[in-house]
């Protein structure tokens, strides 16, 4: 293809966006970061995040995450698994991802109601004999909605990978012997693995940064490293600490995505045909 | 493969009654006369006349709409071009590098888009505001249009454009004529993804927006902070309906194109 002359031209606002969108506010991030209030360049950010308060924050940012993926995980793989043996599977699917189109905020604020004191939940608990519960700007709640706006997003992938799944592998499996145990643990499980990852990444690294969601449903209880972040830009207006805390939030990213993608290539080949 | 029995049923029922309880139970509550989203007391539109009346919302609608449109438009178009440059990269590493800062704003977390898009705009000059909010949708939509339409280009078959240069086909007539109609699907899809992205994103906006700009998802945001207000259900139930428009819009052209269902939203 000899479209030389022709390609700088078409290049050139793509470039730019790279250089000014992608590269710059990175750079920009890690430069603030080296600053305190005054404008003095310093590494005493640094230093603070590794004093407890930071590192309790960071530890229970982590924390929630690892509860908001894990339950993702654990509600989304048989809701996936039961998909794919639908009739009209991906008109399920579909009604399963339409929910995620509306809008999370819309989303967050029904929780208020639901979960609020005189909301249908605290009814039923209260027909039930249990009684009223201060649900809302609960570690519970909070997890609860996470786990709701996050869910279709995990139920994408591993549908996607256990749709691919060949059925003859498990038809095999079964006639060698193997229980409906075994079957997942030693074929299913392994071959959806990647879609698995897939959706650990595109839950965890948000679930790590969400401030929206803890402000109006936590009662700002629970602070991830995002309403750090958002905290120290927009009300304290510490820019340095808070572009301090997005480094180490990037590093997070990076290492996830190291961890999620990783193995991809050894564990795509196995029992594929090749 | 099997068919379902019982329980597997009962559990698709479940998560499906749980996804959608939310969102009903507000469109639900639209309709109360009485002030909140506890008693029912009796059937009223006034929530919905509410939201109409109010300017200030009104005009904040049309903000958002205006700046999906906007900026899916722009997007699409520097994604598109972007999508052909990466398509003729020759060198192996530089276009796995440039695809890996594509994907960059992808995976970002939408904290930090919004906290570095706003230390840019403010060492640059850009006021925030409309034009803050225009922009960073823009950069955000980018790289989704890119990775839509990428793998349309890469299904076309490269003796398509030496065909075309054969029979006399300029460069321009090439990109014009015959890469961008096979890709159209891809850009539709991009364009599609992109103004969903814009019409949903909370975090980057709440960043770059001043005083005087808001949009939609920052106007509820902030009105919940304030408390419940059936004015929110009302719209709540506009926009459901809204994105179902949408989403079957959409349902259309993926089904037409055989492309995947829509990628990962943050």
């Amino acid at each position: 293809m000899n479209n030389k002359p022709l390609r700088p031209l078409y290049s050139v606002p793509y470039a730019a966006w790279i250089i000014l969108f992608v590269i710059a506010p990175i750079a920009l991030i890690v430069y603030y970061s080296f600053f305190d209030l005054a404008g003095n360049f310093t590494i005493d950010n640094y230093k603070n995040f590794f004093t407890s308060v930071y590192l309790k924050l960071t530890i229970s940012s982590f924390w929630y995450a690892f509860l908001i993926t894990l339950f993702s995980l654990l509600f989304a793989y048989p809701t996936a698994y039961f998909l794919t043996k639908t009739k009209h599977k991906q008109l399920w699917l579909l009604l399963i991802i339409i929910p995620s189109w509306i809008n999370l905020l819309l989303k967050t604020y029904a929780f208020i109601g639901l979960f609020g004191l005189y909301g249908p939940i605290n009814a039923l608990l209260e027909v039930m004999g249990i009684g009223e519960q201060q649900i809302l700007f609960t570690d519970f709640s909070f997890v609860f909605v996470s786990v709701y706006i996050f869910i279709p997003f995990m139920i994408l992938p591993i549908f996607n990978a256990l749709d691919k799944l060949n059925p003859a592998l498990i038809d095999a499996s079964r006639d060698l012997g193997a229980n409906a145990w075994t079957t997942f643990r030693r074929v299913i499980w392994p071959l959806t693995i990647n879609g698995v990852k897939s959706g650990i990444q595109v839950v965890f690294i948000p679930a790590l940064s969400l401030f929206m969601i803890t402000r109006l449903i936590a009662g700002n209880k629970v602070i991830t490293l995002g309403t750090a972040i958002e905290q120290q830009f927009l009300v304290t207006q510490n820019w340095g600490m808070g572009s301090t805390i997005a480094v180490f939030l990037i590093l997070f990213m990076f290492i996830i995505m190291l961890i999620t993608n990783g193995k991809e290539k050894g564990a795509s080949n196995n029992g594929k045909t090749k | 493969m099997a068919k379902l029995s019982k329980l597997p049923k009962i559990y698709l029922a479940v998560v499906f009654i749980i996804l959608y309880a939310p969102i009903f139970y507000l469109i639900f509550y639209s309709f109360n006369s009485g002030g909140g989203m506890s008693n029912f007391e009796s059937f009223t539109l006034e929530h919905y006349a509410a939201v109409f009346e109010d300017t200030r919302l009104l005009v904040i609608l049309i903000n958002t709409i205006v700046v999906a449109l906007l900026s899916a438009l722009i997007s699409t178009a520097i994604g598109v071009l972007g999508a052909v440059a990466i398509l003729f990269m020759r060198n192996k590493a530089m276009r796995n590098a440039v695809l890996s800062l594509n994907n960059i704003l992808i995976v970002s977390p939408d904290v930090i888009i919004g906290a570095s898009f706003l230390i840019l705009f403010t060492l640059i000059g850009v006021k925030l505001g409309f034009a803050s909010v225009l922009i960073s949708h823009i950069a955000f939509s980018i790289p989704i249009v890119v990775i839509m339409v990428l793998p349309k280009l890469q299904e076309m078959s490269p003796s398509l454009i030496d065909a075309a240069l054969d029979l006399g086909a300029t460069k321009r007539d090439v990109l014009t004529r015959v890469i961008i109609p096979f890709i159209k699907p891809g850009i539709l899809a991009g364009f599609f993804l992109a103004l969903t992205y814009s019409l949903d994103d909370f975090a980057v906006t709440f960043f770059v927006t001043g005083n005087g700009f808001s949009t939609l998802s920052v106007e509820i945001y902030s009105m919940a902070r304030a408390g419940i207000t059936l004015t929110i259900n009302a719209l709540s139930g506009l926009i459901f309906l809204v994105t179902v428009v949408l989403v079957i819009g959409y349902y259309m052209i993926s089904r037409k194109t055989k492309s995947p269902l829509a990628g990962v939203r943050k």
